[in-house]
C-alpha cells in the first residue's frame, strides 16, 4: 500500500443499522463510514449481513433502525431511485444491461439528453463517449453490448453508474468472473475514480483482490459488526479469523472431545482417488484421494473452490480435465446418476433450490433417490418404503415425524435431516456433504456431526465442507484447503492442528512465509 | 361445536370440491330447462341420452387433457395438440380414401396405427425440442402448432377429405355392449394412465421433475427422458383424438379440426386443480375439469343462445373455477367468515 489512508469527511455515515426479517435478524446495530476517495471494503462470509448493508444503502430495504447520513444530510430511502438521486450507485453482481442495446444506449438509458421531446441521438452517443473517455475506456458507443466481453460489460456498468452524479459507488462481486487481466483493468478504473475523490465501497470474496485495491475495511459476522480497520494495519490471518470468528462454545459443550483417530489407512486403494480433476473457470485441476472410512474435510473461504471441486466428484458438474477413480476403476461421472450408480452421493449447499422437493412428502422426498436409481418401473415396494422410512425418521429424529407432511414446512434442520435420508437410503460409500449444517439449529447440528463420525466409524468415505473451521477440524482426518479455485494444501488433521494453523492456511495459500 | 370439523366442512376443502359444484349446478340447469335430460334410454341394445352423447363428445377432449396434464405436471405446455389432432385425422383418411378396399378391417387398422405412429414421432420431436435443446415448451411446440396445419393441409390436398368405412366409423360412433366406443378407447386410456401414474413411481418422479427439476437431476431422476416421454405420449393420444373427432364426421377437414382443443385441454387441466407452475397433478381433477367444459358447450347450444358467444360463457365458468380454487380467495372469504361467525353465534343464543 502506498497511497495515504484519506481521512476527509465521510459522504456516508450509517449507524446502528439493524434490520429484522420474519425470525432473523439480519442486521443487528451495524456501522459504516465511507469517505471521499477511498476504496472500501466491505468482508464477511455468507450471510453476515453484507448484502443487506448495501440494499439497506441503496434504499432497497427499509431499515427498522439506525441513522443513514448521505454528504451531510439524513435520508430515509424508500426506493432506489432516491439513493441514487443522493449519489449513491450500485454495480451488482450480475451485469443488470441490455446486451442487445448498444454501449450508448446502455450507458445514458433513463438519462438520454432530448430534444423536442424526441431523444437526442448524436447527444446521447456524445456523452456516452465523454463518459467512456473519463474512465479511459477506448470503445465504439455505437457497438452492440454483446459484442464486448464481461469484463468490459462491467465497465460499462459502472459507466452507467456514472451518468448520474456519483458520490458513492458499490460494486458487489465485480471481479467474480473476471480473469487476471480483466480485474487489473477494473481496477485501474477504480483507482482513477478513488482518485477523483469517489467513495467506492467494494464487496469481494478474493483476499488478495481486497488487500491490492481497498484502503480501508469493515468487517461483519452474523449481522453484526465486527469492527473498522485499515487495510494496511490487518494481516489477512487476522482478517480470516474475524470474518470466521470462534463461537462454537456451545456445541462444544454438547458434545465430548472429538475423536481425530486416524482413519484405516491400512486399505490399500482409496475409494475415491481424483487426479488432475478440473474444471475450467470454476476449479484448478485437484489431485484428492478418499479412503474408506475417512472424513475429508475441505476448508476455504466462501468462493474458494470447496463447491465446485465437490460438484466435480459428485457428477453434478462435468470435468474438463483428469481423471477419477472409483474403487480402482476408472469412472466416467458425467452425471449425478452416474456418480450414484457408483455409489457417491452428493448432499448441495443449496437446500431449498437443489434439495428438497418442496411439494412432496417427507416419505417421498427420503425415496426419491433410491427410487430414482431404480427407474420409474420398478417402484419400491410400500412396506419397504415405509420400513425406510420409519426407520430414517427414528435414527435422524426427525421431527414432525410424520411421513406425510410436506418437506417445505419443515424447519431448516429437519429437512437437511431428511435429504441425509435420502442419500444414506441410497447406501453411498462416498457421501458428500456441501454446508449441512449452515442455517440450522445447535442441536440438529451436533446430532449431524455425531452421525458423520459414525458413518465414517462403519466404513462409509466423507466429503466434509463447512465455512466453520471448527466443525471441519472437529470431524476430519484429513483438510485440504481451497483458496482462490486452487487446492493449495492437504493436511493430517492430528491433535497439534488448530483453527490458527488451518486459518493461516488459507490466508498463506499454502506457501510458507 | 364439536372441535372437529364438520363433514361438510372437510368436503369443501377438498380440491375438487367447487369444479364438481359447478358442474352439478350445469347438469341442474339443464334438467330444470328439459326433464328429459338425465333420461337414460336402452335402445337397439345401445344406450342413448344427452348424458351419454356427453361422454362420447368429451371423450377426445379428455383424451387430449389427460396427455396435457402430465406435460404441465413437469412444466411444462403442449401447444401442437390441436394440430396433431388434424394431422392424424388427415393421415388416416387419406389413406383409407386411396385403398381400393376402403370396408375392410386391415386397412382401417393399417390407417389407425401409420397415423397414431406419425403423433408419437411428432411428440417425440416436441420433446426432442424441450428435454434435449431446452427450448421453453410453449415457443417448442408453437412450431407445431403452426406447421402442423400445414402438413395436415399437404395430406389432404387443401380438401376436405371424406370416406365411407364402416370399421372406421365405429371408432366415433360405434358401440361396445351398449356403450359408445370412443367413450370405452377414452376410459381405457384413463386408467391406463392412471394405473402407470400411480401404481408405478412415474407419477412420483415427473411430479419431482416438475416441483424442482435440479434437485431431481441430483437426486439421479432421469428428468430428460421422463420430459421426453411425457411429449411423445401427450401427441398419441392426441392422434387417438384426432381418429375419434374425423370418424364422428368421417372426414378430414384440416383447418378445423381440433381447432382450439389445446385451449380446452389446458382449461380442463386448471379447473381440475393442476397448477401451470407444474408439479402435482391430478387425473381425476382433469376428468372433471373436461366433463365442466363439456356440459357448459351443451348447456349453451340447448338454451338456444348462440354457439357465437358460446367462449364468454366458458370464460365466466372458468374465472368462477379458478377464483373459488385460488388460495387468496379462500383465505379472504375464511377471514371474513370468521369475522361473521361470532354475530352468529350470538344471534343464535340469543333466540335460544
Amino acid at each position: 500500500m502506498t497511497t495515504a489512508v484519506p481521512d476527509g469527511r465521510p459522504v456516508v455515515e450509517m449507524t446502528g443499522i439493524s434490520i429484522e426479517f420474519p425470525g432473523v435478524k439480519a442486521l443487528d446495530g451495524v456501522d459504516l463510514t465511507l469517505r471521499p476517495g477511498e476504496v472500501h471494503a466491505l468482508m464477511g462470509e455468507n450471510g453476515a449481513g453484507k448484502s443487506t448493508l448495501i440494499k439497506a444503502l441503496t434504499g432497497v430495504y427499509s431499515i427498522d433502525s439506525g441513522r443513514i447520513v448521505v454528504d451531510g444530510a439524513e435520508h430515509t430511502f424508500s426506493g432506489p431511485g432516491e439513493a441514487q438521486a443522493a449519489g449513491v450507485s450500485p454495480v451488482y453482481q450480475e451485469v443488470n444491461l441490455c446486451e442487445n442495446l448498444s454501449v450508448a444506449e446502455n450507458i445514458m438509458l433513463g438519462h438520454e439528453p432530448r430534444r423536442l421531446g424526441a431523444i437526442d441521438w448524436r447527444a446521447t452517443r456524445r456523452r456516452a463517449g465523454e463518459m467512456l473517455a473519463r474512465l479511459n475506456l477506448d470503445l465504439d458507443p455505437a457497438s452492440s453490448l454483446a459484442s464486448h466481453s464481461l469484463a468490459v460489460q462491467q465497465l460499462v456498468a459502472i459507466c452507467r453508474a456514472l451518468v448520474v452524479e456519483c458520490k458513492v459507488l458499490i460494486l458487489d462481486e465485480p471481479t467474480s468472473s473476471l480473469d487476471a487481466d480483466e480485474v487489473a483493468q477494473l481496477f485501474a478504473v477504480v483507482r482513477r475514480l478513488r482518485d477523483e475523490g469517489v467513495a467506492i465501497l467494494f464487496v469481494s470474496h478474493f483476499l488478495e483482490q481486497v488487500y491490492e485495491i481497498s484502503d480501508r475495511m469493515t468487517v461483519l459476522r452474523n449481522g453484526k459488526l465486527v469492527g473498522e480497520y485499515v487495510t494496511a494495519e490487518l494481516p489477512r490471518l487476522e482478517l480470516v479469523s474475524k470474518m470466521i470468528g470462534t463461537s462454537l462454545e456451545v456445541l462444544e459443550e454438547l458434545e465430548e472431545a472429538p475423536k481425530r483417530a486416524v482413519a484405516d489407512r491400512d486399505a490399500t486403494t482409496p475409494f475415491v482417488q481424483a487426479v488432475g480433476l478440473g474444471r475450467k473457470g470454476s476449479v484448478q485441476p485437484f489431485d484428492l484421494d478418499v479412503y474408506p472410512g475417512e472424513v475429508v474435510g475441505l476448508a476455504g473461504l466462501l468462493g474458494s473452490g470447496r463447491t465446485e471441486l465437490a460438484r466435480l466428484l459428485a457428477g453434478a458438474d462435468r470435468a474438463d480435465s483428469g481423471q477419477v477413480r472409483v474403487g480402482g476403476a476408472l469412472a466416467r461421472l458425467r452425471t449425478p446418476r452416474s456418480a450414484m450408480q457408483r455409489k457417491i452421493a452428493f448432499s448441495s449447499e443449496h437446500r431449498k433450490a437443489e434439495g428438497i422437493v418442496g411439494d412432496l412428502t417427507i416419505r417421498e422426498n427420503i425415496v426419491l433417490g433410491l427410487q430414482a436409481e431404480r427407474g420409474w418401473a420398478r417402484r419400491l415396494p410400500r412396506k419397504q418404503v415405509d420400513e425406510i422410512v420409519a426407520k430414517y425418521i427414528d435414527a435422524l429424529a426427525i421431527r414432525p415425524a410424520n411421513p406425510d407432511a410436506l418437506i417445505k414446512n419443515l424447519s431448516g434442520g429437519n429437512q437437511q435431516k431428511v435429504l441425509l435420508a435420502r442419500w444414506l437410503a441410497t447406501a453411498p460409500r462416498l457421501l458428500i456433504l456441501d454446508e449441512p449444517t449452515r442455517g440450522i439449529d445447535v442441536g440438529a447440528k451436533a446430532e449431524i456431526q455425531k452421525l458423520v463420525a459414525e458413518l465414517a466409524g462403519e466404513g462409509m468415505s466423507v466429503v466434509f465442507i463447512s465455512a466453520e473451521l471448527e466443525e471441519v477440524l472437529r470431524l476430519s482426518h484429513r483438510i485440504a484447503v481451497m483458496r482462490d479455485r486452487v487446492k493449495v494444501a492437504e493436511i493430517t488433521n492430528d491433535e497439534d492442528v488448530t483453527v490458527e494453523d488451518v486459518v493461516e492456511l488459507i490466508a498463506s495459500g499454502g506457501q510458507e512465509s | 361445536m364439536s372441535t372437529t370439523a364438520p363433514a361438510w366442512q372437510r368436503a369443501t376443502q377438498h380440491r375438487l370440491f367447487w369444479p364438481i359444484v359447478a358442474l352439478v349446478v350445469l347438469l341442474a340447469v339443464n334438467t330444470i330447462n328439459r326433464p328429459s335430460f338425465l333420461s337414460i334410454r336402452l335402445q337397439d341394445g345401445h344406450l342413448f341420452g344427452s348424458l351419454v352423447n356427453l361422454l362420447k363428445n368429451g371423450a377426445p377432449l379428455l383424451l387430449v387433457a389427460l396427455g396435457m396434464t402430465l406435460v404441465i405436471a413437469t412444466r411444462g405446455i403442449d401447444l401442437s395438440v390441436g394440430a396433431v389432432v388434424a394431422i392424424s385425422g388427415a393421415v388416416a383418411l387419406s389413406f383409407i380414401a386411396s385403398s381400393p378396399s376402403p370396408d375392410s378391417l386391415t386397412t382401417v387398422l393399417v390407417a389407425v396405427g401409420i397415423a397414431l405412429a406419425l403423433s408419437f414421432v411428432l411428440g417425440v420431436w416436441n420433446g426432442f425440442l424441450v428435454s434435449v435443446l431446452g427450448i421453453q415448451p410453449i415457443i417448442a411446440t408453437l412450431v407445431l402448432m403452426t406447421a402442423g396445419r400445414g402438413v395436415a393441409m399437404l395430406i389432404t390436398g387443401g380438401q376436405i377429405t371424406t370416406v365411407n368405412s364402416a370399421p372406421y366409423k365405429a371408432i366415433g360412433s360405434g358401440f361396445w355392449f351398449g356403450v359408445p366406443v370412443a367413450v370405452v378407447l377414452a376410459g381405457l386410456v384413463f386408467a391406463a394412465v392412471a394405473l402407470l401414474t400411480r401404481r408405478t413411481a412415474l407419477g412420483m418422479l415427473i411430479e419431482s421433475v416438475g416441483i424442482n427439476p435440479e434437485a431431481s437431476r441430483l437426486a439421479g431422476v432421469k428428468a430428460r427422458s421422463i420430459i421426453w416421454t411425457v411429449y411423445a405420449v401427450c401427441a398419441l393420444f392426441a392422434g387417438l383424438a384426432g381418429l375419434m373427432i374425423s370418424s364422428s364426421t368421417m372426414a378430414a377437414d384440416a383447418n378445423n379440426a381440433g381447432l382450439f382443443i389445446e385451449l380446452d385441454a389446458i382449461l380442463a387441466v386448471v379447473i381440475g386443480g393442476t397448477s401451470l407452475a407444474g408439479g402435482k397433478f391430478s387425473l381425476s381433477g382433469t376428468l372433471v375439469g373436461v366433463l365442466i367444459i363439456q356440459t357448459l358447450t351443451l348447456t349453451v347450444t340447448m338454451l338456444g343462445i348462440s354457439p357465437s358467444v358460446t367462449p364468454l360463457f366458458k370464460a365466466i365458468v372458468v374465472i368462477a373455477v379458478c377464483l373459488a380454487q385460488s388460495p387468496k380467495v379462500r383465505d379472504l372469504v375464511a377471514a371474513r367468515r370468521r369475522r361473521a361467525a361470532p354475530t352468529a353465534a350470538a344471534a343464535a343464543e340469543v333466540s335460544a
